[in-house]
């Protein structure tokens, strides 16, 4: 899978627009052929690094490195070797997609026999085929996208940077790309960053994740290992459903050993454990000699969204919000 | 004097290197060039500068064939670009007052179109530099322009060989060589305008109007607020001393000399009509033991070198001026 090599790294990396600090210090390293997601709320910066890793926007301080070349100094060689994709993209509206791809094409010097045949292929890979020869102006929002990802796959790059990709497109289609940039990073052999705020989807294929708030990195790493570390210290919380449900069942779950609270959550008991204490492991033959019978158990802080939501409600968002 | 030479070679090898070795300019150069022969605001304008000027031509063939036996007989064909034809104006005027429209009309949303279609990121993340875009822009609508320009004035000369059934002369070719030269070079001043338009402005609307303002400002203004000015420094009533008539007059000039509009309209007046001796004001006793006739071509070229030259500074600085904001521009899909 992911090679040791870091293709991708930033060095004390910061952007100031006027006062506001758009990134501040980020240090960042992504190595060959992993899929890495940048996660973030609106305005977390996300943009502005990509734009810094491309050489599109000057850093006011540090170094973006794209495969040992600086993004500043040398955009023109790190514009070949990676391959963008803006958010909301473009395209120029009275040229076919097939004509607007081939644009991208000869823009990137791709021998015109060769540029055809990497046009076709493209647009079949994002499902564009029989819509090669209609003027973009007449595509949906979701086709745009997936013209865009196609735009990318014409100049066929090592290094894959897209900003909130599935934007616009729609479930079937989500899933279809993601299961492309899947293919690309572990046949293909390319290095893909991208940018999202659907936490979700992108849990599914990252290898590693940085999430990204008020223009600082607050944690790196695989999605599992970051929930361990979020959680780290702080106490269990896990979420039950419990069969009968009846009146009693919140007392006697208090009235557990380890257990400091418990509360409705919909259609959920959350219940919370002493620091340090695990009690799934007794809970099952605790409930069955109470006459209870477990129905669902999740322990909560494992999945991205946890993670996510212990960031922005937590010490990170206010913190960066005030300060 | 060796050195110079291999310098000025070293310098050239390089600039080629830089401005195709990326192949950016070329590729952005077609595309454009593509683009602005289909565009239908394009089309639309060149056939009502075309018709104007036609028109113009037409009618002044018809007055100059009335009055033929009686008129100099000298550059004929040259008389009809300027005579005015009854209601019409002369079609040096029509194409000196429409030819900075279709400058305009290819550049009010070179840049600021790209921004808002959001193609501008996904282009300049492409191997190319970025001033091949504003180039490439620039170079694509001159050459769209040369191109109109040269097949109108070879339209309107067939025309006149035509109506006329006088061939025209060497010198005659060769005048009217040199003005559509001074014209392409006009109408190129109007594109680098709306080019730096385009960049300062982010709606394509506010730098069309921007543009246009700037048009009938120079075009119709212009010279009235010359005069105002000068009258208002020099005020020149009846008894006013000779002196001061002569400066009132020289500022005036001068004044509206800032204005590429009135550059253009001299230069082209003396090229056309080899009667124009001179430029600023002339006293009596100048004219004095003047031999009439008209002024060869060196001699016109000689007394329009100064506009050539303001032309061109002009159109070199504005686009100068273009290219340094979208070197610095911000480029962002939003
Ligand atoms: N041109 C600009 N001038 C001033 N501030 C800017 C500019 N562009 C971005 N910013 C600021 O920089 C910060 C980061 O913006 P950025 O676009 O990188 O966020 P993002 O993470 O991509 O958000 P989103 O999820 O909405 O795309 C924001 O606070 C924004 O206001
Ligand atoms: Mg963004």
């Amino acid at each position: 899978m992911a090679g040791q090599e870091a293709v991708i790294i930033t060095r004390n990396l910061t952007k100031l627009y006027g006062s506001i600090t758009a990134v501040q210090d980020l240090n960042l390293e992504i190595r060959e052929g992993e899929i890495f997601g940048l996660l973030g709320p609106n305005g977390a910066g996300k943009t502005t690094t990509i734009l810094m890793l491309l050489g599109l926007t000057e850093p006011t301080s540090g170094q973006a490195l794209v495969k040992g070349l600086d993004a500043t100094r040398q955009p023109l060689e790190v514009k070949r070797v990676v391959g963008y994709l803006p958010d909301n993209v473009g395209f120029y509206d009275d040229l076919t997609a097939r004509e607007n791809l081939l644009y991208t094409a000869r823009l990137n010097r791709i021998p015109p026999v060769e540029a055809e045949k990497r046009v076709i292929l493209s647009l079949e890979h994002v499902g564009l085929s029989s819509h090669a020869g209609r003027k973009v102006k007449e595509f949906s929002r979701g086709m745009r996208q997936r013209l865009g990802i196609a735009d990318v796959m014409v100049k066929d790059p090592a290094i894959i940077i897209l900003d909130e990709p599935t934007l616009g497109i729609d479930p079937e289609g989500v899933r279809e790309l993601l299961a492309l940039i899947v293919r690309l990073a572990r046949e293909g052999g390319k290095t893909v960053l991208l940018s999202s705020h659907l936490l979700h989807q992108v849990q599914q294929i990252c290898d590693r994740v940085g999430i990204f708030v008020g223009g600082r990195l607050l944690a790196v790493g695989p999605v599992a290992l970051l929930g361990q570390q979020v959680m780290a210290g702080k106490p269990m919380e896990i979420e039950l459903q419990v069969e009968p449900d009846n009146e009693q069942l919140i007392s006697v779950l208090r009235s557990l050993p380890g257990v400091t609270a418990a509360e409705r959550r919909g259609a959920f008991i959350r219940v919370c454990c002493a620091a340090g204490c695990d009690i799934r492991p007794q809970l099952t033959s605790d409930l069955a000699s109470k006459g209870y019978n477990l129905l669902y158990l999740r322990a909560r802080g494992y999945d991205l969204d946890d993670i996510y939501r212990q960031y922005f409600q937590g010490e990170g968002y206010h913190e960066t919000l005030a300060g | 004097m060796k050195r110079w030479q291999a310098s000025i070679k070293d310098w050239l090898a390089w600039f080629r290197q830089q401005q195709w070795s990326s192949g950016g300019l070329k590729t952005v150069f077609q595309k454009e060039l593509a683009d602005n022969l289909s565009s239908t605001r394009f089309t639309i304008l060149v056939s009502l500068v075309a018709v104007a000027g036609i028109g113009a031509f037409y009618v002044a063939a018809q007055n100059i064939r009335q009055v033929a036996g009686e008129a100099d007989p000298q550059f004929v064909f040259l008389r009809l670009f300027t005579t005015s034809g009854g209601s019409l104006p002369p079609f040096i005027t029509f194409i000196s007052f429409l030819g900075p429209l279709l400058g305009l009309a290819l550049g009010f949303d070179a840049i600021n179109g790209e921004h808002n279609k959001r193609t501008l990121s996904r282009l300049l993340a492409q191997p190319i530099y970025r001033d091949d875009v504003i180039n490439g822009k620039f170079l694509a609508g001159l050459a769209v322009l040369a191109m109109v320009i040269v097949a109108l004035g070879f339209l309107v000369a067939g025309l006149g060989l035509l109506l006329l059934g006088v061939p025209p002369t060497g010198e005659e070719i060769g005048r009217l060589f040199v003005y559509l030269l001074i014209t392409i070079i006009y109408v190129a001043f109007w594109l680098s305008v709306s080019l730096l338009f385009s960049l300062l402005f982010r709606q394509t609307a506010t730098s069309a109007l921007a543009g246009i303002a700037v048009w009938l400002f120079f075009a119709l203004f212009a010279g009235m607020l010359a005069g105002l000015i000068a009258d208002g420094l020099f005020p020149v009533s009846e008894e006013a001393p000779p002196a001061r008539i002569l400066h009132n007059a020289a500022l005036k000039q001068n004044l509206g000399r800032l204005s590429t509009t009135t550059l253009y309209d001299e230069a082209t007046i003396t090229l056309l009509n080899p009667d124009v001796r001179t430029l600023g004001p002339v006293l009596v006793e100048q004219l004095e033991g003047a031999v009439a006739g008209s002024l060869p071509l060196g001699q016109s070229l000689l007394l329009i070198w100064p506009h050539l030259v303001g032309l061109i500074a002009a159109t070199m600085l504005i686009f100068a001026l273009a290219y340094y904001f979208f070197m610095r521009q911000e480029i962002r899909a939003g």
